[in-house]
This record gives structure tokens, C-alpha cells and sequence, in this order.
């Protein structure tokens, strides 16, 4: 259910730092948040290249019934958005590790994320 | 802490999200709201509404107590037959809307929503007072089990003896369900056809099991309180909180038909009288948007100026239709369809145009 490579934060939102190309993290929400809304009907992503801080809101998480910020997980520019997102917003719901990513950042260093043990105890206690 | 359902070990066995409403645990979504939502619409959805509220008004004086106590004519309702109505203040604001089913000469059964259960019971036994009537809660030990969808004639048909096509909508027969005493009615909340079972708290989770058993060829789903909201909202029936508050009155919701004057005195019949024209300036329509992104209840509707003309009650992209839906309120001389208005949305104006009501109409 929290899948080991990747870090969170407290706003249930995945961050993944692959290495692959350094200094660009990958930030979703958790399978816990998807849960949590219902069914995802519609997605609004920040612009390919603003400035996003920690802690802000860049974007909004619609559901049928509720709608929540996207809060920023990490400070940078927004490199690029997941297009078939906004086209599908279900795969938020059906693949939110994966195909249901939502931006990616270039960073100057990731802040302190929980890990997926602190993670999984936080929504376990929720 | 919220009231359980006699249903809530059903639910939780199903995996249900619970919500509380209006003091109760209900199931809000067992799956995906959406597939709940398309399986009402096309094929057949199992709803819990054990939290409404149900109260018994019996005796030689029921007819007229209910005459008196509510705006509707309920001694002109014969037997076996259901009628929606309201209940309002001395000074005409809505308390609470209702169905009351006449089941016998001197016996009706009012349902209440839940959210108003208290003060319904509490002013219907005030106002039965100088009546030969009796007024009891039954709500504790009522459960109440929604078939709706075009397959619930199938699953109901399956499980009871009742002659279903002499049962018409907002009419209602005793049957039996697996042995298990019920009020069964055609009436719903979702702009299908379909039924409502009223059965024995503690036989709830026996008529439960039977149906979904009966349900399973006919692709029911068990539906929560989330598809029932997006549900009613397509078929443009109003909800008290949203589109109903004890601030307006029937009349101002457009909704005046169920206030019947030529009656004797009513409760509320003088202010009613003297505000029916009150709402005149503001009137309930529908919005239709494009896009995604759905209005939400209290959002302002603005002209193309920005300027407020209106407020939202209720909103959401409807799973049927695929495009935002809303009902609001907006000034008289906006609310012909046709007008080109806008919602603001967090800020941002989206365009509507104003439609008539409902949004959904199911196919005769």
C-alpha cells in the first residue's frame, strides 16, 4: 500500500527522487489521499515553468464531492505536468504511484519528507 | 458519537466509507461514487436511508391534524397513495420537506429528513395536540431500504408478492420479503424508477442480503450517500440545507404548487399568504457549464459585468450528463433559459447558461 521508494509528506502527497536526473523530483498524491476524496473528476497542475514553494498551493483536486488544494511538497520550477491527468483525472484514483503522477520539479535539495514506515503510521493513525 | 445504521455491519463488511449525516454513521460510498452513480442510472443501486426520520400520526383525527400541521391537502390522499409536501413556521420558512403515506382511513406515515427528524416530530406532536391524534417516532426501530435504478422492478419483483404494475409511482402496498413485514412504495430520490422498503430495525440486514442476493443478475450495486446527492441533484429535486431553508419559504424555492390555501387554517397559512409573491425577485433555475470544473454550493453567480446576480445551492459535474451542472438562485429577469451568466469558481469566472430543470430526464 506505501510503496518503499518513495517519500511523503504529511498532506499525503508522494515524492520520488529517482537520481535518474538529478535535482528533479516527482511529486502525486497517496493512494490514501485518492481514497480519501472518492472518485477524481477533475485536475488543475500548475504551468510548465512557475516557481512552486513548499507548502503553497499550485494546483486543485476536485472530486465529486469535495474539492482540496494541491499543496507543493518541494520549492522549484515545474519542468514538466502529467497531460493525461488532466484528460483522465480517474488515474489519480486507479494508478496515483504511477501512471497518476501529477508534476515534476527541478529542486535545489528536497526538504525532510517522511519515509514510508513514518508515513504509513500516520494515515494507520488517521 | 454517531448513531449507527441496523445496517452498519452489512456496511463495513462491504468496505464502506462512512460519512456522518446529520448525526448518523451512513455509508457514504462502498466503491467508486461514479460506478454507483451509473449503476441507478442504468441498471439498479441498493441505498441505506435509515437515518431519515419516520413518524406514525394515527387516530380519527390524523387526517385533519396533518390538514393543519403541514401545507398540503393529506385528507384528500386515499389510501395506499403518497404525497410530497412541507412543513412550515408561523412565519412561512420551510422546517422540512416531506413524503407522508396515507396507509390507512386514520393512519399516515411522514418521513422527515434526517437532518430535520427532531424538529418535525417535535412540531407535528405540538400541532396534533388539539386533535384526536397520535403522533409517535418510529424512526429507531424503522429501517429504510432504497431499490432504485431501471432494473429495481426486477430485483423488487423477485423478492416479494407485490403486484408491482398496479403499484404507481408515490403509492404504496404491504408486502412480505423473505417473511419480513414491509411498507414497500414506488417513490425514490434519484429520477429513476423505484422503490423504498420500510422494514423492522432488526430485520433490515435479512431484506438487505435478499436483495443484493435477487440483485446480482440484474447488476445492483450497493449505492452510498455520495451518488445519492449527484443523483438527485441530475433530477433536479431540491434538498433542504441547499436549495430549502427555514429562511424562504415554498414559494420562494418555486415550489408554491404544494401549498394548498383552499383548504381550512393551516399552520403558516396567513405569512404564506402575505409572502407569496416575496420570492418574485429570485428564482430557482439550473446551470449548465462546460469543461470540468463544477460550481458548489454558496458560490456566486455573477453577469458579465461580475457583478453578483445570484448564489449556487447545489453543484457538481454530473457523471451522466458529463458536463457541470448547478441550481441556483438568480434574479428574476436571468432565470429565462437561454441566459448567459457565469459562476465564479474560486476566483475564476466560468460561463453557464441557464436551463430549465431537470437535467436529467429518464426515458418514459
Amino acid at each position: 500500500m506505501t510503496p518503499q521508494h518513495l517519500r511523503y509528506t504529511d498532506q499525503h502527497e508522494w515524492v520520488a527522487d529517482t537520481g535518474e536526473i538529478p535535482g528533479v523530483a516527482t511529486f502525486g498524491v497517496t493512494a490514501y489521499a485518492a481514497d480519501a476524496l472518492g472518485d477524481v473528476v477533475y485536475v488543475q497542475l500548475p504551468e510548465v515553468g512557475a516557481r512552486i514553494t513548499e507548502g503553497e498551493a499550485c494546483g486543485e483536486i476536485e472530486s465529486t464531492k469535495s474539492v482540496s488544494d494541491l499543496f507543493a511538497p518541494v520549492t522549484g520550477e515545474v519542468l514538466a505536468v502529467n497531460d493525461a491527468v488532466v484528460d483522465k483525472p480517474e488515474l489519480v484514483n486507479t494508478d496515483p504511484f504511477g501512471d497518476g503522477w501529477l508534476v515534476k520539479v527541478r529542486h535545489a535539495g528536497l526538504p525532510e519528507l517522511l519515509d514510508p514506515q513514518a508515513y504509513a503510521a500516520l494515515t494507520e493513525e488517521a | 458519537m454517531s448513531r449507527p445504521s441496523p445496517l452498519q455491519a452489512v456496511h463495513a463488511e462491504l468496505g464502506a466509507t462512512f460519512t456522518d449525516f446529520a448525526g448518523w454513521s451512513m455509508p457514504l460510498r462502498y466503491g467508486s461514487e461514479l460506478a454507483e452513480h451509473k449503476a441507478v442510472r442504468e441498471a439498479v443501486g441498493l441505498f441505506d436511508l435509515s437515518h431519515m426520520g419516520e413518524i406514525a400520526v394515527t387516530g380519527a383525527g390524523a387526517a385533519a391534524a396533518l390538514d393543519h400541521a403541514l401545507v398540503g391537502n393529506l385528507s384528500g390522499v386515499k389510501v395506499g397513495r403518497a404525497r410530497y409536501t412541507m412543513i412550515c413556521a408561523e412565519d412561512g420558512g420551510v422546517l422540512d420537506d416531506l413524503v407522508v403515506y396515507r396507509l390507512a382511513d386514520e393512519e399516515y406515515l411522514v418521513v422527515a429528513n434526517a437532518s430535520n427528524a427532531a424538529t418535525v416530530l417535535a412540531e407535528l406532536t405540538a400541532r396534533a395536540g388539539d386533535f384526536d391524534a397520535t403522533v409517535t417516532d418510529r424512526s429507531a426501530d424503522t429501517a429504510l431500504i432504497a431499490v432504485q435504478g431501471p432494473n429495481a422492478v426486477h430485483v423488487v419483483g423477485a423478492v416479494c408478492d407485490a403486484d408491482l404494475d398496479a403499484l404507481k409511482y408515490y403509492a404504496s402496498v404491504r408486502t412480505s420479503v423473505d417473511g419480513v413485514d414491509t411498507l414497500l412504495a414506488r417513490t425514490g430520490y434519484t429520477g429513476e424508477d423505484g422503490f423504498e422498503l420500510y422494514v423492522a430495525a432488526d430485520r433490515a440486514e435479512q431484506v438487505w442480503r435478499v436483495v443484493t442476493e435477487a440483485g446480482k443478475e440484474h447488476g445492483l450495486l450497493p449505492a452510498g450517500l455520495a451518488c445519492r446527492d449527484t443523483l438527485r441533484l441530475e433530477a433536479g429535486m431540491p434538498l433542504y440545507g441547499n436549495e430549502l431553508t427555514a429562511e424562504m419559504t415554498p414559494f420562494d424555492a418555486g415550489l408554491g404548487r404544494v401549498v394548498k390555501f383552499e383548504k381550512d387554517e393551516f399552520v403558516g397559512r396567513a405569512a404564506l399568504d402575505r409572502r407569496k409573491d416575496d420570492g418574485a425577485g429570485r428564482k430557482l433555475v439550473g446551470l449548465k457549464g462546460s469543461g470540468r470544473r463544477a460550481a458548489r454550493h454558496g458560490y456566486p453567480v455573477v453577469d458579465a459585468n461580475g457583478t453578483a446576480v445570484g448564489e449556487v445551492t447545489s453543484g457538481v459535474l454530473s457523471p451522466t450528463l458529463g458536463y457541470p451542472i448547478a441550481m441556483a438562485y438568480v434574479a428574476t429577469e436571468l432565470a429565462e433559459p437561454g441566459t448567459a451568466l457565469a459562476v465564479d469558481v474560486r476566483g475564476s469566472a466560468q460561463p453557464v447558461e441557464v436551463v430549465a430543470l431537470p437535467f436529467y430526464k429518464r426515458e418514459a
